[in-house]
This record gives C-alpha cells, sequence and structure tokens, in this order.
C-alpha cells in the first residue's frame, strides 16, 4: 500500500503545486520540494528497512551451490520472496487488469534515485524556471510519479499506463520550458517514444492472448505471465515489441537520434530526469520484463543487442567528440554510456548485470552532474557553443572542480561509480563476447578524448571571450556537492547497492539461463 | 609499527583533499606546510614501517593490510588491500623520500604562482595513488593507482591551464597512456576470466601451474600487461607524450615524469614477473623495447635545446635501460637502477628547474651559459647528478647501477651480443648529451644574468640528493669489486635473481649432482669474472669518451644565442625521429576527419528524410482538396470506373 501512496502523493504535491501558483511562484517551488522530501524519506525507510531482509536471502542464496559465470543451479527460491513490498488490488477485473505493485531491491534502488534527482531538479529549476511555475511543477512530479510507477507496477497494463504517464508531461516540459528549438525536440521525443510504446503494447496484448489461450486465464501479472508457453517465433516478435520500446528508451544506436535533440533542448530539470531516470527505465524494462518473460528469444537476441550496445558505445563517443554545443556533447556521452548497460544485460551473468545497475545509478549521478553545470553555464552566459567559452576556472573554480570530477567521471576513471560499472560490465561481458568486450574497451580512449574535450574547451585555454560570471552559489553547491558525494560513494563502496540487487540479479540471472533446458519451449 | 601503513597512503590523499576543499581561503604558508608536512610525515612513517617490517622479519614475509571489501559480486572481489614487501617498500621509500624533498623544493619555487594550493592538492593526491599502485594487493586497485597518477600528471601538465601548448600537452598525455591502459585492462580480464580473482600473489602463485612456458594466452598476457607498461613509461613506440609532458612546473616534471611515475611500468613488470617468465617471447619484447627505447630516445636527446627536452629524453633512455634489465631478467638491477635513477634525475629536474626559473622562464640551452660561478650551488649538485647520470666510474651511483644492467644485458641467460652491444652505445650517448647539457648550460659565455639566487628551501633538496646520487651506488657493488649485495639480497626476497648461465648451471649441478658440471660451474664463475672487467672497463671508457667528445664539442664554444640551425637529420632527432608527424597522419588527422564528416549524425539524417518524405505526401494529398467542382467530379467519376472495372473483371 505504501507504494500506491508514494505515487498518490506525487501526484497530490504536483496538483497543489499548480493550485497555489494561482498566489505565489515561490509556493509550488516549496511545496514540490517538500512533497519530494517527503518522498525520499519514505524510500530511504523502505531501503534501510530492507538490507536486513536482503542479507538474509544473499545468504540463505549463497548456501546454495552457486558456481562462477552462467551455470546456475536451480536453487528453486521462492518467487513470492523476491519482494520487499507487495501490494495488489483490483483495478479492471473483467480484463485481468489488477494493480499489483512491488517493489525489490532493484526497484527500491531505483526509487531512491528517483527520489534523489527529483529532489535535484526542483532545486535547479527554483531559479531557471520563471514562467508558469505552477505547471511546471505539476508536470515535474507527474514526471516523477509516472517513472516510480514504472519501476512498481508487475501488471503490465499498468506499468503501460505509467509508461504513458510519464511521457506526456515531459512533452510539456520541453516543449513549454525548453530552448530556442523546443517543438521540434518534443515533437521528436514524443513521435520516437510513443511509436515504440506502441508497439510494446501490442506486444503485451499479443502475450496476454496468447497466455489466454494456453491457459483459459487471461491475465496482465508479471509472475503469471513469466513461462508462458509459446512457440519460437512467436516469442521472439512479442519480445522485440517490448525491446523496440526499451531500446529507443536507452537510445541504442540506431534509435537514438531523439535523445540529443529532447535533452539539449529541455530545461535543465527535463535534461537531469531525462538523462537520469527515463533513459533508465529503459534497462529497467529489459531486465525485469524482457529478460524473465523472454528467455529463450533473448538468448536469440543476444548476439545483435551486445553488437548495438558496442556500435552505441563507440558512435556515441565519436558523436560526443565532434559536437561543439556543450549540452549536445553531454546528450551523446548517453548514447555511449547507454551501450555499455546493453552489452551488460545480454551478457547473461552476474558481474555484469550487477555493473549494469551499478551503471545505471553512476551515469544518472555524472551526467546528471555535468547537465546541471552545462545549465548553470547557460544561465550566466546564454550560450552552449562550446567556442565561446574557454579559460573560465579563473572565473569559476567550484564549477570547473565540479565539472573536473563529473568528466572524470564519465572517462571512468578508477575511484568513482561509474568505473565499477563499466569494469563489471566488461569483466562480466569478456565471458560472454571476447571480440566485442575488447572492441568496447575502445570505449575507454574515445572517452578520454570527449571528455578532456570539455574541460580544455570550457574551463582551461585562452580566455576567449571576457565574461564576468558568479560562480556557484550555495543551493548549487549544495547540489553539486551532494552528487560528488554520491559519485565519489559509489566508487569506493559500491558494496552498499550491489549488495541490494544481488538477489533481484541473481534471480533474473537464473531465469535467463535456465529456461532453455526446459521442455515448455516446445511448439505448444 | 607495520600497522600503520593505511596511514602512509592516508596522509597524502587526505593534505589533497584539506587544500582542495580549504585551500582557497588558506594562507600560503599554512598550504605549504599542508602540502610538505603530509608527504614528510608519510616518509617518516614509511621509516618506522620499513624498520618495524624489517626487524620483526628478516625473510621478508610480506605484510597484508585489508581496509575494506571494495567490490564483491560473484567471485570478483577485490579489497582496498595493502601488501608490502621488499619491492613496494622499495618503491614506498622512494616515493615518500624524494617526493618530500621535491615538495619542499616546490614551497619556495612555486611561492608566486596563482594556485599555489591547488599545486600541492594535485602533487599530494599524485603521491597518494602512487603508493595506493605500489601497495596494491590486487590489480584493480592496483589499476586505480595506474589511473590516479595519471589524472594527476594530466592535472598538472596543465597546471598553467591558460596556455592552450600546455592543455593539449596534458592531453596527449593522458590519451597516450590511455591506450596503454586499455591493454592493460584487456589483460585483466584474461587473468580474472581464467583465475577468478585479481589478487596479484594468488594469480602469480597459480599460473605456473595451469599455464604452459611460452603458450598463447600466457603471452597475450603478458603483452597486453607490457602494452600498460610502455604506455605509463613512456617506452616506443608510445613514449611521445613525455617529451611534451615538460610543460609542467619542474618539480612535477621531477617527481612525476623521472622518479615515479614514469616507472610504474617497470614496477608492473618486475611484480608480474612470474607471467613474463611463462612468456619468453614478451619478456624478450621488454627487452627489445628497452633497447630501441634508449639508443631513440639518446640520440633524440642530443639535438633538443630545451634543457627539460633534453632531460625528458634522458628519462625515457634511462627507463629503457631499465626494461632491458627487466627483459633479461635482471630484476634486481632494473629495480636498483630505478632508485638511484630516481634520485640523479629528480636532482638534474630540480637543478634546471632553478636555472630555468632565475632566467626568468628560459628553457633554451643556447641561452645560458657561464653559469657555474653564479649558481655554486646548483652547479655542483646538478655535476654530481650528470656525472651519475652519464655513470663515471667508479665515483657515482649511476655507474654501479648501470653497469649491472649492461653487463647482464651480455651475461644473462636471456642476454645477448646485440643486447649488450646497444647497451654500451647507449652508455656512450648518454654521457654525449648529459655533457653537452652541462657545458652549454653551465660554462661558456654568460648570456643572461640570473635574477636570484635559490634559497635553503631549494638547495637543501638539491644537496640531499646529490649526496644519494653519489653514496647510493654502495649499498650494491658488482662482485668483482667488493661484491656489496645488500639491495639484490634484499631484492630478491621477492623477486628472482638473475639468471646468468653461471647460477643455471650450479642450479642444474644441484639437480644432476654431477662434479663435472659443478666444475664447469666454477669455471664459468671464474672466466666471468674476467669477462666482467673487460665489460666495466669497455663500459667505463665508452662514457668517458662521451664526456670527452661533448667536450671537445660543446666546451667553451662561442654559440649563437639564437635556435641552431638544423640540418634534415638533424632535425629528425630533433622532433623525436618524428613519431609525433607519423602518429598525427595515421590516426590522429583520420579520427578528426571521422569526427567532422559526420558531426551531424547519419543515421539522423534518415529520420529527417522520413519525416520530409511524409510532409511531402502530405502536401500531394492536401493538394487535391482544392475546392474545385470539376476536379471532386472527375475524381469521382474515374474512382467509379476502377471500382467498377474490378467488380466486374474478377
Amino acid at each position: 500500500m505504501i507504494l500506491a501512496w508514494t505515487i498518490f502523493l506525487l501526484m497530490g504535491t504536483g496538483l497543489l503545486a499548480w493550485l497555489v501558483s494561482r498566489w505565489s511562484d515561490t509556493l509550488p517551488r516549496i511545496i514540490s520540494l517538500a512533497g519530494i522530501l517527503l518522498f525520499l524519506g519514505i524510500v530511504l525507510c523502505l531501503w534501510f528497512r530492507h538490507p536486513a531482509g536482503a542479507v538474509r536471502l544473499a545468504k540463505a542464496a549463497s548456501q546454495l551451490p552457486i558456481g562462477n559465470g552462467a551455470n546456475y543451479a536451480p536453487s528453486g527460491a521462492p518467487a513470492a520472496g523476491q519482494w520487499i513490498v507487495h501490494y495488489t488490488h483490483s483495478w479492471m477485473p473483467s480484463f485481468g487488469i489488477r494493480i499489483i505493485l512491488a517493489a525489490d531491491g532493484l526497484s527500491l534502488l531505483m526509487l531512491l534515485l528517483t527520489a534523489f534527482l527529483g529532489v535535484l531538479s526542483v532545486l535547479v529549476s527554483w531559479k531557471e524556471i520563471k514562467s508558469r511555475v505552477g505547471f511546471f511543477y505539476f508536470n515535474l512530479l507527474f514526471i516523477l510519479a509516472g517513472i516510480t510507477g514504472v519501476f512498481v507496477s508487475l501488471d503490465l497494463f499498468l506499468f503501460y499506463f505509467s509508461w504513458e504517464v510519464m511521457l506526456i508531461p515531459m512533452y510539456f516540459l520541453i516543449s513549454i520550458w525548453g530552448y530556442e528549438n523546443r517543438t521540434y525536440a518534443a515533437g521528436k521525443f514524443f513521435l520516437f517514444t510513443q511509436a515504440s510504446g506502441l508497439l510494446m503494447f501490442l506486444a503485451i496484448l499479443g502475450l496476454y492472448f496468447v497466455h489466454g489461450r494456453s491457459t483459459g486465464i487471461y491475465t496482465f501479472d508479471y509472475e503469471a505471465l513469466k513461462g508462458t508457453l509459446m512457440s519460437r517465433p512467436a516469442a521472439f516478435l512479442l519480445m522485440l515489441g517490448f525491446a523496440a520500446a526499451f531500446l529507443v528508451k536507452l537510445s541504442t544506436v540506431p534509435f537514438h537520434s531523439w535523445l540529443p535533440d529532447a535533452h539539449t533542448q529541455a530545461p535543465t530539470a527535463g535534461s537531469v530526469l531525462l538523462a537520469g531516470l527515463l533513459l533508465k527505465t529503459g534497462a529497467y524494462g529489459l531486465i525485469r520484463f524482457v529478460l524473465p518473460l523472454f528467455p529463450q528469444a533473448s538468448h536469440q537476441f543476444a548476439p545483435a543487442a551486445m553488437f548495438l550496445g558496442v556500435v552505441s558505445i563507440l558512435y556515441g563517443a565519436k558523436l560526443a567528440y565532434a559536437q561543439t554545443d556543450l549540452k549536445r556533447l553531454v546528450a551523446y556521452i548517453s548514447v555511449s554510456h547507454m551501450g555499455f548497460i546493453l552489452l551488460g544485460i545480454y551478457a547473461f551473468n552476474e558481474l555484469a548485470m550487477q555493473g549494469v545497475i551499478m551503471q545505471m545509478v553512476a551515469h544518472a549521478i555524472s551526467t546528471g552532474g555535468l547537465f546541471i553545470i552545462v545549465g548553470a553555464l547557460h544561465d550566466r552566459i546564454q550560450t552552449r557553443e562550446i567556442g565561446q567559452m574557454g579559460g573560465l576556472w579563473t572565473q569559476v573554480p567550484k564549477m570547473g572542480i565540479m565539472g573536473l570530477l563529473f568528466v572524470l567521471a564519465s572517462l571512468g576513471l578508477p575511484g568513482l561509480g561509474n568505473f565499477i560499472a563499466e569494469i563489471l560490465i566488461l569483466t562480466g561481458s569478456f565471458a560472454a563476447s571476447k571480440t566485442l568486450t575488447v572492441i568496447a574497451a575502445a570505449g575507454f580512449i574515445a572517452a578520454t578524448l570527449y571528455a578532456l574535450r570539455i574541460m580544455q574547451k570550457v574551463f582551461y585555454g585562452a580566455v576567449l571571450k571576457k565574461w564576468t560570471i558568479t560562480d556557484f552559489g550555495l543551493r548549487e553547491m549544495i547540489v553539486m556537492g551532494s552528487l560528488a558525494i554520491v559519485i565519489i560513494w559509489l566508487g569506493l563502496f559500491p558494496n552498499s547497492i550491489l549488495n541490494a540487487t544481488q538477489q533481484t540479479v541473481r534471480g533474473v540471472i537464473e531465469q535467463v539461463n535456465i529456461m532453455p533446458n526446459m521442455p515448455q519451449n516446445a511448439n505448444r | 609499527m607495520k600497522e600503520f601503513l593505511w596511514l602512509i597512503v592516508a596522509l597524502p590523499f587526505a593534505g589533497s583533499l584539506l587544500l582542495a576543499l580549504a585551500g582557497k581561503h588558506l594562507p600560503r604558508l599554512a598550504s605549504a606546510m599542508i602540502g610538505v608536512g603530509s608527504v614528510a610525515l608519510s616518509a617518516i612513517l614509511v621509516v618506522l614501517v620499513g624498520l618495524d617490517f624489517l626487524h620483526e622479519n628478516p625473510a621478508g614475509v610480506p605484510f597484508h593490510q585489508t581496509l575494506w571489501q571494495w567490490i564483491n559480486v560473484s567471485g570478483f572481489s577485490p579489497g582496498i588491500a595493502f601488501q608490502l614487501d621488499s619491492v613496494s617498500l622499495t618503491f614506498i621509500f622512494v616515493i615518500t623520500f624524494v617526493g618530500a624533498l621535491i615538495h619542499l623544493y616546490s614551497a619556495p619555487f612555486m611561492w608566486k604562482e596563482e594556485g599555489f594550493a591547488r599545486f600541492f592538492s594535485c602533487m599530494n593526491l599524485f603521491v597518494g595513488f602512487m603508493l595506493l599502485l605500489v601497495l596494491a594487493d590486487n590489480f584493480l586497485l592496483l589499476y586505480l593507482g595506474w589511473e590516479g597518477v595519471g589524472l594527476c600528471s594530466y592535472l598538472l601538465i596543465g597546471f598553467w591551464y591558460k596556455d592552450p601548448a600546455n592543455g593539449h600537452a596534458a592531453r596527449k598525455a593522458f590519451t597516450v597512456t590511455r591506450v596503454g591502459d586499455t591493454a592493460m585492462v584487456i589483460g585483466l580480464f584474461i587473468l580474472f576470466t581464467n583465475y577468478h580473482t585479481l589478487n596479484i600473489r594468488d594469480i602469480l602463485h597459480a599460473a605456473p601451474h595451469t599455464w604452459a612456458p611460452g603458450s598463447r594466452i600466457a603471452i597475450t598476457t603478458a603483452f597486453l600487461l607490457l602494452g600498460g607498461a610502455i604506455g605509463k613509461s613512456a617506452q616506443v613506440p608510445l613514449q611521445t607524450w613525455l617529451p611534451d609532458a615538460m610543460a609542467a612546473p619542474s618539480p612535477v616534471s621531477a617527481l612525476i615524469h623521472a622518479a615515479t611515475m614514469v616507472t610504474a611500468g617497470v614496477y608492473l613488470i618486475a611484480r608480474t614477473h612470474v607471467l613474463f617468465e611463462l612468456a619468453p617471447i614478451a619478456q624478450n619484447g621488454v627487452a627489445v623495447i628497452g633497447a630501441i627505447t634508449l639508443i631513440v630516445a639518446g640520440m633524440a636527446a642530443i639535438y633538443q635545446h630545451d634543457i627539460k627536452k633534453v632531460l625528458a629524453y634522458s628519462t625515457i633512455s634511462q627507463i629503457g635501460y631499465m626494461f632491458l634489465a627487466l627483459g633479461v631478467g635482471a630484476w634486481s638491477a632494473a629495480l636498483f637502477h630505478f632508485m638511484i635513477h630516481a634520485f640523479f634525475k629528480s636532482l638534474l629536474f630540480l637543478g634546471a628547474g632553478s636555472v630555468i626559473a632565475v632566467l626568468h622562464d628560459e628553457h633554451n640551452m643556447y641561452k645560458m651559459g657561464g653559469l657555474w660561478k653564479k649558481m655554486p650551488v646548483v652547479f655542483w649538485t646538478f655535476l654530481v647528478g650528470a656525472c651519475a647520470l652519464s655513470a663515471l666510474p667508479l665515483i657515482t651511483a649511476g655507474f654501479y647501477s648501470k653497469d649491472e644492467i649492461i653487463w647482464q644485458a651480455y651475461a644473462s641467460e636471456k642476454g645477448s651480443i646485440t643486447l649488450w652491444l646497444t647497451g654500451l652505445a647507449g652508455a656512450f650517448i648518454t654521457a654525449l648529451y648529459t655533457f653537452r647539457m652541462v657545458f652549454l648550460t653551465f660554462f661558456g659565455q654568460a648570456k643572461a644574468e640570473p635574477s636570484y639566487r635559490p634559497g635553503l628551501g631549494m638547495t637543501l633538496p638539491l644537496v640531499v640528493l646529490a649526496f644519494l646520487s653519489f653514496a647510493g651506488g654502495f649499498i650494491q657493488l658488482p662482485d668483482n669489486m667488493g661484491h656489496v649485495t645488500l639491495f639484490s639480497h634484499f631484492i630478491e626476497q621477492v623477486l628472482p635473481a638473475a639468471p646468468t648461465p653461471g647460477t643455471a648451471t650450479t642450479h642444474a649441478a644441484a639437480i644432476s649432482a654431477t662434479t663435472a658440471t659443478g666444475a664447469t660451474a666454477t669455471y664459468t664463475a671464474a672466466s666471468g669474472h674476467a669477462a666482467e672487467w673487460i665489460a666495466q672497463s669497455i663500459a667505463a671508457a665508452l662514457s668517458i669518451a662521451g664526456l670527452v667528445l661533448a667536450y671537445r664539442l660543446y666546451y667553451n664554444k662561442p654559440f649563437p644565442a639564437a635556435e641552431p640551425i638544423r640540418g634534415p637529420i638533424q632535425q629528425f632527432f630533433f622532433k623525436g625521429w618524428n613519431f609525433d608527424a607519423l602518429y598525427d597522419k595515421v590516426i590522429v588527422q583520420p579520427i578528426v576527419f571521422l569526427s567532422r564528416i559526420d558531426k551531424n549524425d547519419i543515421i539522423d539524417q534518415f529520420y529527417t528524410s522520413l519525416a520530409s518524405i511524409a510532409g511531402w505526401f502530405n502536401k500531394r494529398l492536401a493538394s487535391t482538396q482544392n475546392g474545385k467542382l470539376r476536379w471532386y467530379a472527375m475524381a469521382l467519376a474515374i474512382g467509379t470506373v476502377i471500382t467498377l472495372t474490378i467488380l466486374l473483371c474478377t
């Protein structure tokens, strides 16, 4: 029930923020901040209550004979025990649609990330957004509510519903408060996401009917749909429907081209949420739905997916290196980093999958930090053109240090979160495909090129134009400082996160790896 | 005392963090105290910990300390954990001790610079990462230190960030070394996939039992690790970043680009010696790369006019000697030369830094001259360093360390005449460029007036380092001259002794227990002595010959203060064998070109063209809705005809 309340809390706060904007512009900010802080508090409560359970379960799991790499013994872990919080409520019984909300370690981690970035995005919009403040925060909170829904829905219909809920307010966010080319960018974002989302909806319906015909039970329940009997081509087709939506969200090359426009044109908070959370829903979808629902089809798809992952890493990096618009550059970094996620997911082992989860969090922090810096710069000098900057360190050393930190995180410097993620992913994927991993490792070099270019063009070098700009103020330093602490924490103490998601990851890996041996893949 | 091992690493990190956070609000003196103090305290701790370590176990059993479990995912479980043995003790001693001296020197040297606290913050950070690198008990933590020192090198090369050239040099250093690092990371993937651990000791223990000597996987892994080593240690073909790195302030060059970071490759190979012994081709490759590098860089050094570039190429060349030693299995000789080189090369860099500073940032040796009377302390200490670098016989530490390498290049089982001759040629070249530098800088006609005399803070480190460059050699003397083996004995607790044919045969004799082989062994050892005498004399004669030639060519010659005119061959060597031009054509330009032609992303054009096609159809179809009745009637008629045709004819 607590999960449902959190969603209502976010939506309610959003409505209230819109309502009070009739009287004041500051009030919606305060209300939103309070609402999200409350949300953060709830999630933190869940999180800190949870590790005890996680450790207990992990211990139980570790006593099972689990080998290295791929050969997991079927441990028969109870499916229900996976969920820390679980809530079911009837919605449309005649169609088998229910409200099933549940969270395990992975969901909780994502909720924590959502709440954290939510707080930050309210704070960074504090002064940046000056028009229609109430409606802005309404949209912001509805995006967060939608994302929360995506991370906790276990009914496929409800999942799709949440998927759409997060899409529409984001469209408004870009098209109303975006930069010069916002209408184009918002439209492109909407079309890409909507078209691919439609494919997913068709696949959901397909799965619903296949399952209904074979068992007589028409349901959208995730747990029930797992292990549905279907022919191989059907499974592959349905899997593709899901994967389409998730790959587009994950901005995999060649479906990435909405991302640079949307990220560049969105207001800072929008970019932070897009990069930090919306992209991650794609990864989450692949891990939560595609792999467990279609284990064998996923195996079929794996070589292609890993290949696309590697292409994304290198092509994204190459495009990032070429950009002269700083925000666009950062946007292409996301494409590159999401490539690591795709590569890791389809390596099908615990090492790579834990790396993927780490990357989801670390990328959210590092790219979020970079977007905030770009936004702050744009606020001060009204341009995102790299050619107009240069030698800014003298004037804004705090911004420079923060920029350095997140640039280094992006290039995978050990000691920061992204490194843990990338090393785990590549070590894991090395077991799955040596060639692809070696090519992907070249991404480290490419990352060095684009990342150092940012530092050189923005903060170092000769002063090209004499800007008079102010350094980060207190509010901005709170935002950046908390991001900095998190990214260093992730780099030095990644276990605090990896432990929490271990059980989920093992479950998924187990499901995807033992399924091909089971007879139910035969034609029905 | 040993339990305080972690504090040695933590102190510089703490200093760095403090300076980064509060540096702006601290007065310079406080920044300097923190910066110098943290490393000095570390150095004192190293002495205490080291004494405790030596005292408690003369056999040199490694001491372990785990701070916390870093990562733990399905068997991938490196910790933040340290391992202290004789090799890492040697390294941390050099790092903290030389580091502290250089920090002390930096305080007056950098006093007037903007970003004083930033400088010390980066320097401290560097020392911290470097200590992590050599103390790490697993490859991932080693890699953390490895990348960390690269970062500090980047930050400090670009310390004077306002000049874009410095930024370029910094990025070049980071990028080129990252190429090597990526090879190394792939090597780590192979190691983990095969051994399910990244613990260095465990892997070294397991490797001989799982990998056959000369097997493909062993060779691949060794070569990948070698890739990391040549990047970091600036060996051919990844040496191009180091000469440019001289854009850094001189103390940085002394600490990072001479004494410590660039020898990380030597450390890595020595640390993973088991893997290299399993891959004879790779180990031979180390020797060959070392030999090639020492000649390539030495030749380039002769033609430089920038005093720091001479020293940079010299560093590349001297690390070439260390690689040569590693490649022939003379492990302790390599580490001995590392230590002695750290002393005299940082001394030379600091001396050069003093000269540059007092001459208003003048790097060109042709614009110096006659300084020996005006800066006596700098001159005499510089001379000691130069003698050590040229390996002048008997009186310098450099002689004992380098002679050992040259001798082993011949005498070791893995050595050969070619390697030996290369080493000898290098000795001649070294003496030539070193004394060319000395004569141009300190003798002849004075072309510039020093603006001030360096104070005690700057001269004291010079004197201490000069003493070490002189006396450091006597802890390890060749077996035909006194046979002192303090250092090699100490190192051989961890690393195997050099496989000379003599020892190898004795070893074989012990196994086969035949008196005949035993007699042969004694015979080889005896004849070895004679050969060693001859070899030493040749090396000594060559280095003196280099000095004499330099004297003939450069002493008191009235060179114009302008840049010398160079012929094409001289230009070729001056440009460091044109490696930069080659890489620029083959690698840099294609990448830049590729990124430029596709800036707007060809894939996106596909989607936009989809959109414009849709728009085109929209226009065409919309134009049918034109409100003209005749048009509608005709369309209606045609439609009816088509429909009827279809209906009736099918």
